[in-house]
């Protein structure tokens, strides 16, 4: 079961850059997502929380359209999912050092990789591979062979390779896991900037909600396969929480940070229905 | 005039041209995609078409054609899940042991064997000319047309995936690609010389530039000088081509690699 | 019914049951050989080893020295070389691997030349790139067992250290190890290896031996020393069943032409991997 909390917004009348409805997805046997329902609007910047084994990669791999759900529905840019809408920045890739290929180039790719036939140079594609360059910061080493660059630049490269095609919506794969906290930073602040100025929906999957504290407008929070999304303070309380693991869960503040912390097991509550009109329910209001 | 310009030694020339262009451009992928058993895997797997040709009394392109292109499918499909170097190996000692199969039945065909691992630039005939063209025209068209995806893929496939560019799709394209280029070339100059026209140049050539094109540019250029100077000097020397092949190209590699050391020592990317 | 699958005198021939031994101590030793060769993802080395004695075979045999002296020299040689060349990255090894095959098949091209200028003997390289175990003398078997064992113990001497090597460089490095020189023993172990099996079986088994078997036994175990047991008992299988085979084909057509030993272990060897493939995907690891 899932629970989306009492928007404190307006509904907004366009169409959100990616509505999740009601996902079901069983691999192996086990339930991986259970009705998962959330929606992402242009220009917010949104972080899909949980640990590993989650269910964040498959989450983001139904959203790509490579994984499909048992039940539920995925709606990127109002209407159904069209390819090129969706800017994807992968957790694990490999860049050879020896590869001749600059920053450059594969920022280009992004634009029209996926085409067949030789890419014909042109202005128009030159400003626009610069205009990306510039908008990520990459300007030092966009000329540089991309495989000898560090974690953090590589990810900047991507960043812009993902969003040269425009995208309405710009999803990363635990762009943090492998950088060092200034990086981390860096990248968090850049990727807030892209939400506003460019007014795309960012959704980021993380671990480890707090280096995105400062800038998330919403989150997602996934644990066992069940999800509970909206603003930070409304979501990340300890009866929600508790709710979406099934057991009790105690959250911390400490100095602005957030620790989410497990029960020691001794109450046992048997965890009520999660009903649209029981006592205590949470709507799904959109 | 020079003997070496005769008329006999224009095929031979031409032929070399075509054959460098091929390898260096497609060469490029193989060494990107970190494929150098790939290329050695399907010419010489596909030896085994020859003999079977030679045995039923088929044109010798045909055997290779349809043993490479199995070579290229089985390695793809093998390899799909699992080790892809594993799958390549056993494709490849498969081939080779139908092969033997071959032979075994026609003991006519083995002083053959050298002409097929090792080529016979020299000994062109003019009608070989024609398909050899063909073919070369065929595999740089498809390259040219499998561009792009074929990059993007082979450098971030997950993220091709994600705009429909299936890695699979693009594995066995590719390998069909090598498949193509090696039909086109084993009958003509052996496949130890096509296998190291498509790793040394490009090899090289990435060394010295950090831009796909200009790789390719450089990679064709290499291997072109290559194959000119192994002409050159396997006529003047007797020696055979692909001595002087192999042996530059591991040269061009070695260079390659000398002047990315000196440039990291200078400071230098 | 015995005697349908085995044709008369198979049992009481020479030939066969030195080629039985002779297969049986090589399909051990590659075995074992071939399990880490898998895990390191070297097939490529152990290809171009098999094919680069070969090569130094026929020269050395038109040389007027013991085709087992040229596999060995070069083998060692080549895996010097490669080694030297040294880089890391299984993707910059098999481009190293290539390099010294293309200079290695040059320079046997030129020997041969060189050969059939000055002996006018033409179709070496044909009996020794395929061999036959059925044409093998008895002195061979001394040699065998030498070599055999040298290679074994190489592997059993070097066997935990190599495995952490294998499977996880950079935790070796960080207890100290010696990556590099684990791998170059590794290296030259496994073309001692190949050369033995090179010269007395063929290239081509020589390759399908070490990595046919090994790769199936690791679909069928993630335990490395059950594998190598299963690996071995897989090779001296597909090995006796393929000289039985190769037997019983001289009878099968009235011409008495026998079909090559090579052809059925290599047809073998490739059914089990598959065989091994196609078990349904296991739910976790053991």
């Amino acid at each position: 079961m899932t629970a989306e909390l009492l928007a404190t917004d307006p509904p907004a009348t366009s169409a959100p850059a990616l509505g999740v409805e009601d996902v079901t997805v069983q691999l192996g046997g086990r339930t991986v997502l259970d009705h998962v329902t959330f929606s992402v609007r242009a220009g917010e910047f949104t972080g899909l929380i949980g640990s590993n084994g989650a269910g964040k990669t498959t989450l983001f791999r139904v959203i790509l359209g490579l994984q499909q759900p048992l039940a539920g529905h995925v709606g990127v840019g109002g209407g159904g999912r069209a390819r090129g809408d969706i800017g994807y920045v992968p957790q694990k890739f490999l860049l050879d050092p020896d590869m001749p290929l600059r920053g450059r180039d594969l920022i280009g790719l992004g634009l029209d990789g996926h085409r067949l036939g030789i890419p014909l140079p042109s202005r128009a594609r030159r400003a626009r591979v610069e205009e990306m360059v510039e908008a990520v910061d990459a300007s030092g080493f966009a000329d540089a062979r991309v495989g000898q660059l560090s974690g953090g630049e590589q990810q900047r490269i991507l960043i812009a390779h993902a969003l040269i095609s425009r995208p309405s919506l710009l999803l990363l794969d635990e762009p943090l896991a492998n950088l060092d906290l200034r990086s981390a930073q860096e990248v968090v602040q850049l990727l807030s900037r892209i939400a506003s100025e460019q007014q795309i929906a960012v959704l980021i999957s993380a671990h480890e909600m707090n280096p995105l504290l400062p800038v998330m407008d919403r989150i997602v929070y996934l644990a066992d396969g069940r999800a509970a999304s909206g603003p930070v303070e409304e979501v990340v309380r300890s009866e929600v929480l508790s709710k979406l693991y099934g057991h009790h869960v105690d959250v911390l503040r400490v100095h602005g940070r957030v620790i989410v912390v497990a029960g020691t097991g001794h109450d046992e509550h048997t965890v009520p229905e999660l009903a649209a009109d029981g006592p205590g329910a949470v709507e799904i209001v959109e | 005039m020079n003997p070496v310009f005769s008329g006999f030694m224009v095929n031979a020339w031409l032929v070399a041209t075509i054959v460098a262009v091929v390898g260096g451009a497609v060469g490029f992928f193989v060494v990107l995609r970190g494929s150098a058993f790939v290329a050695h895997a399907i010419p010489n797997g596909s030896f085994a078409g020859a003999a079977a040709a030679s045995l039923i009394g088929v044109n010798t392109i045909l055997g290779l054609g349809v043993f490479s292109v199995g070579g290229a499918l089985g390695i793809g499909l093998l390899g799909r899940r699992g080790r892809h170097d594993v799958a390549t190996a056993l494709t490849l000692v498969f081939m080779l042991g139908l092969g033997a199969l071959f032979l075994s039945f026609s003991i006519e065909y083995a002083p053959e064997i050298y002409s097929l691992l090792f080529g016979e630039v020299l000994g062109i005939s003019a009608n070989q000319l024609a398909p050899t063209i063909g073919l070369a025209v065929a595999s740089l068209a498809a390259l040219a047309v499998l561009y792009r995806p074929l990059l993007l893929s082979s450098t971030l496939p997950d993220s091709g995936q994600a705009r429909g560019v299936t890695p699979f799709a693009i594995e066995i394209a590719f390998l069909l690609l090598v498949a193509l280029a090696t039909t086109m070339t084993v009958p003509v100059v052996g496949t130890a010389l096509i296998f190291s026209l498509m790793i040394g140049p490009p090899a090289a050539a990435r060394s010295f530039t950090n831009r796909p094109c200009v790789a390719i540019a450089l990679s064709v250029t290499i291997a072109l000088v290559v194959v000119w100077a192994g002409i050159a000097l396997s006529y003047q020397t007797n020696w055979p081509v692909g001595f002087f092949v192999g042996t530059a190209s591991a040269a061009a590699y070695a260079t390659g690699r000398a002047w990315r050391f000196a440039r990291r020592r200078h400071g230098g990317h | 019914m015995l005697r349908a699958i085995v044709e008369p005198g198979f049992w009481g021939s020479s030939a066969v049951q030195l080629a039985a031994a002779v297969g049986a101590v090589t399909a051990i030793v590659a075995g074992c050989v071939g399990v880490f060769t898998v895990i390191r993802s070297q097939s490529f080395a152990g290809e171009a080893l098999g094919d680069l004695g070969a090569a130094g075979g026929s020269s050395a045999y038109l040389a007027g020295i013991p085709s087992l002296w040229g596999f060995l020299g070069v083998d060692v040689a080549a895996a010097g070389v490669m080694e030297l060349i040294g880089i890391q990255r299984a993707r910059g090894r098999d481009l190293a691997t290539g390099i010294v095959l293309g200079a290695g098949f040059g320079l046997a091209a030129l020997f041969l030349y060189l050969g059939t200028i000055y002996n006018n003997t033409t179709g070496v390289t044909v009996t020794v790139l395929f061999g036959s175990p059925f044409t093998l003398t008895p002195s061979v078997l001394p040699l065998v067992a030498a070599f055999g064992a040298l290679a074994l113990g190489a592997i059993v001497v070097l066997y935990r250290p190599l495995l952490l090597v294998s499977v996880s460089p950079e935790l070796a490095a960080a207890r100290r190890l010696p990556v590099r020189l684990i791998g170059a023993l590794y290296l030259f172990a496994m073309a001692l290896a190949v050369a033995l099996s090179a010269v007395t079986i063929g290239a081509i088994l020589s390759t399908a031996l070490l990595v046919g078997p090994a790769a199936t036994a690791l679909q069928l175990t993630r335990r490395p020393g059950r594998a190598i047991l299963v690996a071995g008992l897989i090779g001296v299988g597909a090995m006796w069943l393929g000289v039985l085979l190769a037997y019983d084909s001289y009878y099968w057509s009235s011409s008495h032409h026998g079909w090559p030993v090579t052809f059925f272990v290599v047809t073998l060897v490739l059914l089990a991997y598959i065989a091994a493939r196609a078990r349904p995907a296991r739910g976790r690891a053991r």
